[in-house]
């Protein structure tokens, strides 16, 4: 794109949970401070900041960096949904690759409120109807992934039980137990096919990194140091009725691209890579079909074969492509704002080799997807 | 149930009456659709879309501006009253904002007019349904507002149940 790269300096998190003293201002800080104290920068060190939020309201991002007297600079929040971290970081290295900034903070906060979630998005006819069901909308998605393809109920309980085993090892995620098929099976019936164990719980945390400028083909720098691939967001593509912009119609048509694969795509140009040759992935689970889905948008598997690289146990750790070694959503629950830059921190750690008992060994290249309301999708691209 | 929920925004007129107004001429038993302009008060019910002039495509709820080729002057059209069911689900846990029946079906219907409606279902048990079974439009009540009117939306209901 362009003959600057973009390393990732430094990455910090506050664990995602739920946390009845904390303020969503200081599981901002905790991860503010973790990013800056790694990269070795102070006040002044950088020149503008991005924060992602949904629900975290005005102001967000000044009042982390007021409280670390770390203001002056552009401060900016950020909403795009589930996306929100990944439009947070593809500002962030869209700025310095245009040479605005040498250094830039990245960072995403979110307190969601408990339950199913309450969006400003629907209008008050649609809930009144019962049609702002959130997850009624991922169980549609859910029931034609089934139709369309050889994904069962099975393969939707074998997805929970994969994340959730990688989560225990996960010092960050809310959920540290592993559970079984059948555990899954029985839990409460949501929205079938969905059961509550396949659905992410809204939660809260924090997750930050600092941005700097490298120039590329440099061939200096520490083996260990990451750099940013791409960063890539996308919205939907009008027509498709069961997309994440969750319109009321849609056509009969089903060559419309969903916004995952437009982001993927352009994501895996810009990189210069296919997904072929990734080594690890984090992408968005907010339900176990959601998963799946993701599989075959980002081009894990052919369309239609998802099922089979779960029943190979390609994508669980140890297989050909792992993927939400972190445990994903489903145990470290969702905090919008920073549900995609966790997935980051959590991939950076890979590349690193510091992933301790999840370490894919020999982590070169990793991919960050999420997906949701908008429709946005992100896809981030990170090497070593 | 707030009444605003049912009235408000609904290009500046008063609510459509449905069905009788009860005995005691009170305010009790008049149905009030929870959008006007979603569908008509006909015998069958039917959903109210449109048809783009320029590219030809259907969309619903009803817009003057085509979400597909952003032309103007989009023709509102009456839809199909039936289609034939493309997913389904039923909702178990009140969603936010609703006040009305648990469980309540939820689905995709496919239109003759080559449009996918996200709908209410009136079949609670997803277990009885099936890709490609035949379905008609109805309207059921979804709770009561404030001034004791029945709200009523839109739903789909199998044609030939199993």
């Amino acid at each position: 794109m362009t003959d600057v790269d973009v390393a990732i300096a430094g990455v910090g998190i506050h664990p995602f949970g739920r946390f009845a003293d904390r303020t969503i201002t200081d599981m901002g800080v905790t991860a503010v401070r973790g990013a800056l104290g790694q990269a070795g920068v102070g006040p002044g060190g950088f020149q503008a900041a991005f924060c992602a939020t949904a629900y975290g309201g005005v102001a967000s991002g000044h009042r982390v960096l007021a409280r670390l007297g770390m203001t002056g600079m552009p401060i900016v929040d950020v909403e795009a949904g589930c996306a929100s971290g990944g439009a947070a970081l593809m500002l962030g290295a869209g700025a310095i690759r245009a040479g605005a900034y040498d250094t830039v903070l990245v960072f995403g906060v979110e307190k969601m409120p408990k339950g199913m979630i309450r969006s400003s998005f629907f209008e008050p006819w649609q809930e009144v109807s019962g049609l702002g069901a959130t997850p009624a909308y991922f169980a549609l998605r859910a029931q034609r992934l089934m139709q369309d393809s050889g994904v069962t109920k099975d393969h939707l309980a074998a997805v929970v039980v994969k994340n959730r085993r990688h989560g225990v090892h996960n010092p960050d995620a809310m959920f540290r137990s592993e559970v079984d098929a059948a555990a899954v099976l029985t839990s409460r019936l949501v929205c079938d096919p969905l059961h509550l164990w396949m659905l992410c719980t809204p939660n809260e945390g924090a997750a930050a990194m600092v941005l700097t400028r490298a120039k590329a083909r440099a061939g200096a720098g520490s083996p260990a140091r990451v750099r940013l691939g791409a960063a890539v967001l996308r919205s939907h593509l009008p027509g498709s009725v069961l997309d994440e912009s969750t319109p009321m119609s849609g056509l009969v048509d089903e060559s419309v691209p969903a916004p995952s694969t437009l982001a993927a795509t352009a994501a895996y140009e810009e990189a210069g890579i296919g997904p072929e040759d990734l080594d690890v992935v984090e992408c968005q689970d907010t339900d176990a079909a959601r998963e799946l889905l993701s599989y075959e948008e980002l081009g894990l598997c052919p369309p239609g074969g998802a099922a089979q690289l779960c029943d190979e146990g390609a994508t669980a750790l140890g297989g050909r492509i792992p993927v939400n070694t972190s445990g994903g959503l489903l145990s470290k629950g969702e905090p919008l704002g920073a549900s995609a830059l966790g997935q980051v921190v959590s991939l950076v750690h890979q590349l690193r080799g510091e992933a301790g008992h999840n370490q894919v060994e020999g982590a070169r290249l990793a991919l960050g997807h999420t997906v949701g309301r908008g429709a946005n999708a992100s896809v981030v691209v990170l090497t070593r | 149930m707030r009444a605003e929920h049912a009235h408000q925004g609904f290009l500046n007129t008063a609510p459509v009456t449905l069905g009788e107004t009860a005995p005691d001429g009170g305010a009790t038993g008049v149905a009030v659709a929870v959008r006007v302009g979603l569908f008509t008060d006909t015998d069958p019910p039917r959903l109210l879309g449109s048809r783009c002039q320029a590219c030809g495509r259907h969309h619903f709820p009803r817009h003057d501006t085509c979400p597909y080729c952003a032309a103007d002057g989009a023709l509102p059209v009456e839809l199909s009253d039936t289609g034939v069911l493309w997913s389904w689900t039923a909702v178990t846990i009140a969603p936010p904002g609703y006040g009305g029946d648990l469980p309540y079906g939820f689905g995709v219907v496919e239109l003759p007019e080559a449009l996918r409606v996200v709908t209410r279902l009136t079949e609670t048990d997803p277990s009885r349904l099936s890709a490609g079974q035949s379905m008609a439009m109805v309207v059921v009540p979804v709770g009561v507002d404030d001034e004791g009117h029945r709200v009523m939306t839109y739903a789909f209901s199998a044609r030939d149940p199993r």
